[in-house]
């Protein structure tokens, strides 16, 4: 029984934070001037980068809805991205599938019968990688998409939780994703708190469940108060500057 | 605050990675002090007044460094050491260090009495450091200690000026760099010191002081690198070092040799270097001339050597004793190459060295100290170096300094060791606890638990708070039906033996309209009341099993459920977990299936009780009639087993009668087993198959099962060898032609014999074992003796865990609706417990046995009895006897023993003079005369030779004889006759009387009559002392 204590009976993960808390989160939005929206974002040392560019015309015809927009969501994972290098091919099935969670995320968000005939592309890529890839990844796209002056319902905000030895943690990062711990990811929409996403791949006892459900909740609640910060600070230095 | 730790690291498979982890600074660590207003801690571990010691003016808080608790953890486990302070750092490290002195700090810090507390340093802002450049590790580790005291002596300063924190060390420069930093320090000896107490003073490690001025004993042990790249080349051979039971200085591993499984052997202190049972070691082999092709010897007398003070005296002796274990190696080396050559099976044994020592398996020993390495007059309190004795004869005598050596005498105490240095003959220990007077039936049996490894500590109250709340008055409810059949009309019945009060098992018979029988076997359904994951399952999964000594019984669950709400007794109603089959007249399986039920058992029978229920023909009530037909039911299904090649073993067990206030042993029996017996163990074992194979089915790769592996060849070809004398021979190649070839191994004249072979067998076979299904292949899975492709544990849940875990698969496996956690799936998990669970099996039968074998002691104190024994095992100096009526065995010499009173002036020459020496060719022992081609030889031992033999008790329990305080059971050989052997002048040597008779019965040998009665007179004048 050598393995890592996750949780020390101290009560403090393996980098020093109590189970409800968040890693450090910095983001910022507007970093690409080619795209349409774009925002950056770190959770601790996993680290986004998103691009939204759209809604322009569709590039195949054979996609083109004709009372709404499509979106198309793009991942890629550096090569340098964790310790050891690795290059991912553009097909990995991991991927895919990641992007098409991120998707099916965001089509009941965005309305998209704003922007018929039209297309919404999403490119995501993940620098660094430390463990929460895509919850990192959704909160990515909700800042570039409001950057893009996309129509949206609400902010989306997700979370990851999970059972940690004894407790229920939030926001688990890399050591503690890969060491057999099961986890939960959900994505919300913090001012109805309807849920969009959840995505379980290992087994959780379902008298779990609720509590790490209830804590990945009150995660994307405080996600949304440092995102909806960093948006509100860059529209006033829009309007600033308009001012002047 | 936000750190970055990176660091770089090398994969197994031998890539370098950079990583790259996170390190949050805090401000919400506490200092847990109780009068602190500054930190906002709800519950403070620290008192306001910290530990008082005269080293130091003020009360202080103690911070240890990881030396401390690597070197002295049973120094800070004593009740006297309170308020200490263990960082982070101090506790990262002794994790990585060692994981048993980890847990045990944990254990410590856990209880509350000893207010430990875990600062947490790394991550509060005001001590963590970073390393600094050209800093090793250990420095900063140093540093960040002395920091970490640095802050907590000025937060006091704020509050409390009036105490203070002191860091231990016994690091001479860390300690330096303390006071240059202004900070008191202390090293634990001088803490100690300070302290006066004795007993504490004793339980320090001893310092690891290399002394170079002694010469060294033993080789030097390989450097670690050296070892691994010596193991990977072939050079050198891996193993798990047991020692033979019989002779500390012989030990052997099982490994791969050149590819094959072997056992090498390691003979004499030399080549053991150091290495103590269980121990993983390396091990280069001896060339093949140096191979040897004896049995097992016995160490005579144990006292070969003088003890240790005398050093160089001792050096001689090592060099005497290695030349006397040659020249008793020696000795049937010369005889080889004949009976080598006529033999050749007989091929030499491996033999090797240890060259290095990978992991030390050393843990606490029960013992005692030896009265005559003692020499300070009695009532001095000054230190001394004393012998100790562990229980166990596989561990070597231990060197411990004691400052209380007068008032250890004649008890059992508890010694850990330090180290083994090269310049040492033996290792070097300390004191932990003494547990009371030898010979103390409560003491022993403390003793037999601890050396069993049987945890036998009261429930914690943590553990009882999982049970119902209503306690004793806890009944069946209506909403216990939900999802369960009821069942309460049967007539359910249970037979157990007497005085049984965990029930854990109940049958029912009906006959069905089709002239089938539905038969059901309702098992405890304890897991209702035990839920997955919380302490008290945790506590019986790390039980795994309830422990039968022969006057108590440690409980694997608190006694509320294994006797009560657990229990099915009778006339009240019980949850269960039913196995229903339909059975048709030939009990053959028709169906089966799986419920969880509610019953009210009509009857609880004792076996006797159910036997007279089917022999008393006015008996015509349902129950009986019910027992009747399953009576004739197990017949068949018991005949139909045996056809399968199913074996029927035999071990001499027996029962004691116990005085029913002491608890004394007044009496012995054989266990006897009626016809009832095999009744219930045939539908048990039904009921496990049917089990095992249901779970099987629902979880391939994580079933708990349980296997019997076929025993190789090699473990019966001394027994066929001795048998081949009567013309008998044993088939071992299945399990049927054994059981069939033990059925025709009759010996008219010899009625016990059939029932000895069956017991010699039973020692042939390999162990029954727990494994998860995923671990083996399907193939392994049978199980030998029972003759069953697939067997678990299921009709028990009460006093096995192993039953817990199988009725929660089985439950899932029928209950789709069923949520369950990865206890049940978990193929790693499962094999861990498995693990567990046998070591707990193993142990808990060693346990018994040695309560039986206690409790044997305890009634022969005192007496000496005549009886008949038969010779089981022949040793290179000795055999072992087995008495059938006590279920005993004991060794009997094969060389006269020289008196240790005479001898002591010539110690080196005390040689045993060998009466009987060991014949490779026939494996018995024979005289020594010399014989001419085709004469028998004018006395022999063998296999299976019916002797008397005198059983006594070696009263020797105070120490200062040859078996020192080991209870030991003495057998004299009666019958035959044997020059030498049946004369025992040690057993008498303070009676010259006796000396004078045993003399006097040197002269009529061969005439056992006189010798008898002798025998008898001494005997009743022993009692009479």
């Amino acid at each position: 029984m050598s393995r890592t204590e996750l949780l020390s009976p101290e009560g403090l993960r393996i980098d020093g934070r109590r189970p409800a808390e968040l890693r450090k989160i910095t983001s910022t939005t507007c970093v690409l001037s080619q795209a349409d929206g774009s925002a950056y974002l770190e959770h601790g040392n996993t680290k986004v980068l998103a691009a939204v560019y759209g809604p322009r015309e569709a590039r195949h015809r054979a996609l083109v809805l004709h009372d709404r927009a499509i979106l198309n969501v793009e991942l890629n994972v550096a090569p340098f991205s964790t310790g050891e290098r690795r290059r991912r091919s553009k097909n990995d099935k991991r991927l895919l599938e990641m992007a098409s969670f991120v998707k099916q995320t965001f089509e009941p968000v965005v309305i998209a019968t704003l922007y018929p005939r039209s297309q919404i592309d999403i490119y995501l890529q993940v620098i660094q990688h430390d463990g929460g890839t895509l919850q990192a990844c959704i909160n990515a796209t909700t800042m570039a998409l409001i950057d893009a002056g996309i129509a949206m319902t609400d902010y989306v905000c997700a979370c990851t939780a999970g059972w940690v030895e004894r407790e229920a943690a939030i926001d688990l990062n890399y050591i503690e994703e890969s060491s057999d711990t099961s986890e939960v990811t959900i994505a919300m929409l913090p001012k109805s708190s309807k849920i969009t996403l959840t995505q379980m791949e290992s087994r959780l006892h379902v008298d779990k469940l609720e509590e790490v459900f209830r804590l990945a909740g009150e995660g994307c609640k405080q996600m949304y108060e440092v995102m909806d910060k960093t948006i509100r600070d860059r529209a006033e230095d829009l309007a600033r500057k308009m001012a002047v | 605050m936000l750190r970055q730790k990176a660091f770089m690291k090398k994969t197994k498979s031998g890539k370098v990675l950079k990583v790259v982890k996170e390190h949050y600074l805090r401000d919400d660590i506490w200092c847990s002090i109780e009068t602190c207003k500054v930190c906002e801690h709800t519950e403070s571990v620290l008192s306001t007044v910290p530990s008082i010691n005269k080293a130091f003016s003020l009360p202080h808080y103690i911070i240890p460094d990881t030396n401390i608790f690597i070197n002295q953890i049973d120094v800070m486990e004593h009740a006297l050491i309170t308020n200490v302070i263990v960082l982070q750092t101090v506790l990262e490290e002794v994790k990585h260090l060692s994981l048993p002195i980890y847990n045990r700090v944990r254990d410590i810090i856990a209880n509350k009495e000893k207010r430990f507390y875990v600062f947490s340093n790394e991550h509060h802002r005001g001590t963590f450091i970073e390393k600094l450049k050209d800093e090793s590790p250990n420095d900063r580790n140093d540093r960040a200690i002395r920091v970490a005291t640095k802050w907590y002596g000025n937060h006091i300063k704020d509050f409390n000026p009036r105490v203070s924190v002191v860091m231990m060390t016994d690091d001479v420069g860390n300690r330096d760099k303390a006071t240059a930093d202004g900070l008191q320090s202390i090293s634990v000896k001088w803490y100690i010191e300070a302290l006066g107490n004795a007993e504490i003073l004793d339980m320090m490690s001893s310092a690891k002081d290399l002394d170079d001025g002694q010469k060294s004993i033993y080789d030097e042990h390989l450097s670690p690198a050296h070892v691994s790249n010596g193991i990977k080349s072939g050079k050198y051979l891996q193993g798990k070092l047991g020692i033979s039971s019989h002779n500390y200085l012989e030990g052997s591993i099982y490994t791969k040799i050149n590819g094959e499984e072997g056992t090498i052997l390691i003979v004499g202190r030399s080549n053991l270097n150091r290495a103590v049972d269980g121990d993983i070691i390396a091990v280069e082999l001896l060339p093949k001339s140096e191979w040897r092709t004896t049995p097992t010897g016995v160490v005579v007398d144990e006292d070969e050597e003088q003890a240790e003070e005398e050093s160089l005296k001792a050096e001689q002796e090592a060099a005497a004793s290695a030349a006397k274990e040659d020249a008793v190696m020696a000795e049937p080396e010369a005889e080889k190459p004949a009976s080598a050559e006529g033999h050749k099976l007989d091929t030499p044994q491996p033999c090797g060295k240890v060259v290095g020592i990978i992991r030390r398996n050393w843990r606490q020993y029960c013992g005692f100290i030896d009265r005559k390495s003692v020499h300070t007059p009695a009532g001095s309190s000054a230190p001394v170096n004393v012998l100790f004795y562990a229980m166990e004869s596989k561990i070597p005598k231990i060197k411990i300094r004691t400052r209380q050596a007068h008032t250890l005498l004649g008890k059992r105490i508890i010694v850990a060791i330090d180290s083994w240095p090269r310049t040492s003959r033996y290792p070097i220990g300390h004191f932990i606890r003494a547990l009371g007077e030898a010979g103390d039936k409560s003491t022993e049996t403390e003793v037999l638990l601890l050396e069993h490894d049987v945890p036998f500590h009261e429930f914690s109250k943590q553990v009882l708070s999982f049970l119902p709340v209503e306690g004793e008055n806890w009944v069946v409810k209506p909403e216990h039906f939900a999802g369960r059949e009821d069942f309460r009309s049967l007539n359910v019945c249970s037979i157990d033996p007497p005085g049984c009060t965990d029930i854990d098992d109940a049958l029912h018979v009906v006959p069905l309209p089709n002239g089938n029988y539905q038969v059901g076997v309702h098992i405890a359904d304890v897991t209702h009341f035990v839920k997955p994951g919380n302490v008290m399952d945790q506590e019986a999964a790390s039980r795994g099993t309830t422990v039968y000594l022969v006057d108590k019984r440690i409980d694997m669950l608190p006694s509320l459920l294994g006797t009560n709400l657990c229990s099915l007794r009778s006339n009240v109603e019980r949850l269960a977990f039913s196995c229903i089959w339909e059975l048709n007249d030939a009990a053959e399986i028709v169906s089966v299936r799986f419920t969880k039920s509610v019953i009210a058992s009509k009857a609880s029978l004792t076996y006797e009780e159910a036997q007279n229920r089917i022999d008393d023909a006015n008996m015509q009530d349902d129950v009986t009639a019910g027992i009747r037909i399953l009576n004739m039911l197990a017949k068949k299904l018991k005949q139909r087993r045996l056809d399968m090649g199913a074996l029927t073993l035999a071990s001499p067990e027996v029962r004691f009668s116990l005085e029913r206030d002491t608890q004394d042993p007044v009496d012995v029996e054989m266990k006897e087993l009626k016809e009832t017996n095999a009744l219930v163990e045939e539908f048990m074992l039904l009921a496990n198959i049917s089990v095992g194979r249901k779970i099987y089915e629902k979880f391939p790769d994580s079933a708990m099962l349980r296997c019997h592996p076929q025993p190789p060849s090699a473990n019966f070809e001394k027994l066929e060898k001795a048998v081949a004398r009567f013309g008998i021979e044993i088939d071992h190649s299945t399990s049927k032609t054994l059981s069939d070839s033990l059925d025709n191994a009759v010996l008219p004249d010899e009625p016990y014999f059939n029932k000895l072979l069956r017991i010699m067998t039973t020692r042939c076979m390999m162990q029954a074992l727990y494994f998860c299904s995923g671990a083996q292949i399907e193939q392994e899975f049978r199980h030998y003796g029972l003759a069953t492709d697939i067997y678990t544990h299921f009709t028990s849940p009460i006093r096995r865990y192993s039953d817990v875990m199988v009725h929660r698969q089985l439950h899932a496996a029928i209950d789709s609706s069923l949520s369950y956690g990865d206890e049940i799936t978990d193929k790693e998990k499962m094999n861990d417990l498995c693990g567990n669970l046998n070591h707990r099996n193993r142990m808990a039968q060693q346990a018994a046995r040695s309560s039986v074998e206690l409790f044997t002691h305890l009634f022969f104190k005192n007496k000496t009895e005549e009886e008949e024994g038969y010779v089981i095992r022949i040793l290179k100096n000795a055999f072992i006897v087995l008495v059938p009526k006590y279920g005993i065995e004991g060794i009997v010499y094969a060389s006269a023993k020289v008196p240790k009173t005479d001898s002591t002036a010539e110690a080196g020459s005390a040689a045993p003079q060998p009466i009987l020496v060991y014949n490779p060719e026939t494996d018995c022992l024979q005289s020594t005369e010399t014989l001419a081609e085709g004469e028998t030889p004018k006395t022999q031992v063998q296999l299976f030779q019916k002797v008397m033999v005198q059983i006594s008790i070696d009263d020797d329990l105070k120490g200062g004889g040859e078996g020192g305080m080991r209870q030991k059971l003495k057998m004299e050989l009666l019958k035959p006759w044997i020059e030498g052997i049946s004369v025992h002048g040690t057993a008498n040597k303070d009676d010259p009387e006796a000396h004078a008779v045993t003399s006097t019965k040197s002269n009529n040998k061969r005439e056992d009559a006189p010798v008898k009665a002798q025998d008898k007179k001494r005997a009743s004048k022993r009692t009479k002392a």
